[in-house]
């Protein structure tokens, strides 16, 4: 009753005054900007990314070359568009040019640009990567092949903004859902969500539109929503990226959901690894606040949404709702039993929304742009766009957005880019350690949050691992066992000490140790780890194994009974060795590059491996001439014993 | 202060110090009001708390999937051969300590290591050498080449 009471004077009050509230921030947002139409401006993309590439460097090389020869230009640091392999990247907006993006700019092209674009008007096109906006002159980013997949609903500002200032978040259009919302009744606000049919992006998939229907209806005045933050698979780092380079999309996510369930008070559950998108988004919530979009009446309405930022401590399982409320409450991270859902029963037993960084960055253009246009996209079960981390063997790795139901061949040969180097594809990880390894016939799999299941993989929060010939999948089974038998709480026998045993066998396997008949018991440990864990960590835990036997089981049996490992990868199983006949007395390469100083020169003058001392790092083989490439790897051992017989 | 303040004050204690002293330890139990256990439970069920202090130089080397595969264990093994310690260990002189981290986030740079909050892309052993030499490993280095000399002899 008083809930409804308060929500129609909100809705009464509201009307007249958020809108003229917002208008009157976005006017002035975009007046202070006027002066980036006028003058050159260069953005540089500063996310975790970029930084780690050079960007902090270039950015300062470019403010001493304006400074020393005076030209009047604004260097503005972006977030990331997602092109990790063309870090550093800067774009530059030069009044009567189209805005060009240039890729792996170090010092050196830097000055070049101070000195023939900015100073006299040269683009310098040879050194250019695309441009933004179709133009006579140069190809943009639609003309690439990715440009052809990618529909950016969630990315679209990242890279481009400066998410430090709130003023460029503004300017297009920020906040204006959150205004749209506020003056539209909540229940309102979520059916549309619900028609959206927005599912969770952690990895579940559940609809949020239900659940927060379900924190809704929950009895009580004080109720909470979470952003989930902790980002932990290995390889995924799509919500850092977020964080770091729109965080204010994330805000006005949450305070719309917080809206709709009547919510007072939220946090922002960010790992503190990532220092940059903490630091970002403290200093975003810092602006919220004082223009009012966040804290007391919001935009001028009765609505009132407190946001903070909890950093957490460091446990994989803690991306588990319930033991990342757990954590939150000054407890051990450990998941506990459902129901009650948080939705009901959550942070300090109030009822609690918990959804990923993306799921809330989806509110917003859903709220603005309506519930069809989302469902527009994507396929009927899961509509919308997906976003991916690509990482390892791939030509292109990067952050990339594709519709739900686009299939794994399409992003990893044409988003992607491919293998490099003329390497066969061998497997596709995806879903991190609870996912799979799909091999090259699973390619065709469009990818949504249903179809990947029955592959043995799931879709998982996005992380997508491309691996090539080099790569053992037994090796690759292990890492994940070992990430997940580490990261168990301990509260489930199965997954504590079963995931360990599973560890171990592998582990016997790319020694050499293995026998065929631990295979099976492998299998046994893997369904029993699934049926006795509670959470989806231990549940999820064997899929690696499992999908490795299923797609890969040649490598287990080469392990088991030949000792040899297909990839030549393991090193237990491999010895690098010198071939005498493609060898140069002329060349000292190896011995320069192999720390251990296991290389040696023998009596006639050609190179050799001390195998005593070899640490098996592959610097020799990376080292030797190509006109050589006499260091090879043997696999099985018993290969070496061979070659020296032969060749002495 | 509360019971839910337990990690906030147990992350500000470790800003300060570097690590969690068990003095400090015991004075949180008995300021916030819980049981000493749960305190030295959360200090150790959570990754980023560390309970010996951190070296001068904090090398952290990612195994990320992509790391791992590109390297990442190639890497951090020449960390521990050339600095003598394990993982989650500090050089006896105090000068560095080296961990293991989930994933940095930089997969396109792998495999990568965390020195001083500086990510160094692409570490293979010549790159470890070049690092910890950059942060004054030379005499140490010294010594381990004179006992792998004599251990060759």
């Amino acid at each position: 009753m008083r809930r409804e009471n308060r929500e129609r004077e909100a809705g009464v009050m509201a009307v007249p005054s958020a809108e003229k509230f917002y208008a009157m921030l976005r006017s002035a947002a975009v007046a202070g900007l006027r002066i980036l139409d006028e003058v050159p401006v260069i953005r540089i993309g500063t996310a975790t990314c970029g930084i780690a590439a050079g960007a902090l460097l270039v950015r300062d090389t470019f403010r001493d070359e304006l400074n020393k020869r005076g030209i009047e230009a604004r260097v503005m640091e972006v977030g990331c568009m997602g092109h990790c392999y063309a870090e550093p990247m800067v774009i530059i907006t030069k009044p009567g040019f189209p805005s060009l993006c240039y890729n792996n700019v170090d010092e050196e092209l830097a000055i070049h640009l101070v000195d023939d674009f900015l100073a006299r008007g040269d683009p310098c096109y040879e050194f250019a990567m695309a441009a933004l906006e179709p133009n006579d002159f140069f190809p943009t980013f639609q003309d690439f092949p990715r440009g052809i997949y990618e529909e950016k609903m969630i990315l679209g500002d990242c890279g481009l903004i400066d998410p430090q200032e709130i003023d460029h978040f503004l300017a297009r259009d920020g906040y204006l859902a959150l205004c749209k919302a506020l003056q539209t009744e909540s229940n309102q606000v979520l059916q549309e969500i619900k028609k959206a049919n927005l599912r969770g992006r952690g990895g579940a998939g559940f609809p949020a539109g239900e659940k927060w229907d379900m924190a809704r209806k929950a009895p009580g005045e004080i109720k909470f929503v979470i952003c989930n933050g902790d980002e932990g698979d290995p390889g995924a780092f799509m919500d850092r990226n977020i964080l770091e380079s729109n965080p204010h999309l994330v805000i006005e996510g949450m305070i719309i959901c917080a809206y709709c369930v009547g919510a007072s008070r939220g946090f922002l559950y960010i790992r503190s690894e990532y220092r940059q998108a903490v630091c970002r988004m403290e200093r975003a919530l810092e602006q919220a606040r004082e223009k009012g979009l966040l804290g007391e009446r919001i935009l001028g309405s009765n609505f009132s949404f407190n946001l903070e930022i909890f950093t957490a401590a460091g446990a994989f399982v803690c991306g588990e709702g319930t033991a990342l409320v757990k954590s939150m409450e000054g407890k051990m991270g450990i998941p506990e039993h459902r129901p009650p859902e948080l939705a009901e029963s959550g942070y300090l037993g109030k009822p609690t929304v918990l959804n990923n960084v993306k799921t809330f960055c989806y509110v917003p253009p859903i709220i603005l742009r309506g519930a069809r246009w989302f469902r527009d996209v994507g396929t009927p079960e899961s509509p919308g766009t997906a976003v991916f981390a690509l990482a390892g063997k791939i030509s292109a790795p990067g952050l990339v957005e594709v519709p739900m139901g686009t299939t794994l061949r399409q992003l990893i040969d044409d988003v992607g880019g491919g293998v490099p180097h003329g390497k066969r594809f061998k497997a596709v990880q995806i879903g991190g350690p609870s996912g799979g390894c799909l091999p090259e016939q699973a390619l065709d799999i469009p990818i949504d949050f249903d179809s990947l299941l029955g592959a043995g993989a799931m879709m998982g929060s996005g992380g997508i691992i491309v691996l090539d010939e080099d790569d053992c999948m037994v090796r690759i089974a292990r890492f994940f066992l070992n990430f997940t038998q580490e990261e168990s709480c301990g509260k489930c026998t199965f997954c504590r000490l079963g995931t360990r045993h599973m560890f171990r066998i592998l582990d016997d396997i790319i020694r050499g140790k293995g026998e065929m008949g631990q295979l099976e018991t492998l299998r046994r440990l893997a369904e029993d780890i699934k049926i006795g864990s509670l959470c989806n960590l231990g549940k999820t835990a064997p899929n690696p194994v499992l999908t490795t036997l299923r797609y890969f089981f040649d490598e287990y049996r080469a392990h088991i009974s030949e000792k040899r490992c297909p990839a030549l990868s393991c090193p237990e199983l491999t010895v690098y060795f010198i071939e005498p006949k493609r060898c140069s007395k002329l060349c000292n390469v190896c011995i320069g590059s192999c720390p251990v100083e296991a290389i040696f020169t023998r009596d006639d003058g050609l190179k050799a491996i001390d195998q005593e001392k070899c640490v098996k790092c592959d610097n020799c083989l990376k080292a030797c001439p190509p006109d050589y490439s006499a260091v090879i790897k043997l696999s099985p051992l018993s290969l070496l014993d061979e070659r020296l017989g032969k060749n002495k | 202060m509360q019971e839910k303040d337990l990690i906030p004050v147990l992350e500000r204690i470790q800003k300060k110090y570097g690590y969690l002293p068990l003095q400090a330890l015991k004075s949180v139990a008995r300021e916030l009001g819980v049981p000493a256990v749960q305190v030295y439970g959360a200090a150790t069920f959570f990754k980023q708390f560390r309970l010996n202090p951190p070296g001068k130089y904090q090398i952290e080397v990612c195994m990320g999937t992509a790391c791992y595969m590109a390297g990442g264990q190639v890497a951090l093994d020449s960390f521990e051969r050339r600095l003598k310690i394990g993982v989650g260990e500090t050089t006896p002189d105090g000068e560095f300590s080296l961990e293991r981290v989930a994933c940095v986030g930089c997969c396109n740079l792998a495999p990568v290591a965390v020195v001083d909050n500086v990510v160094e892309k692409n570490v293979t052993p010549t790159r470890v050498d070049g690092i910890l030499l950059s942060l004054g490993l030379s005499e140490e280095n010294k010594e381990n080449k004179e006992n792998s000399n004599a251990q060759g002899k």
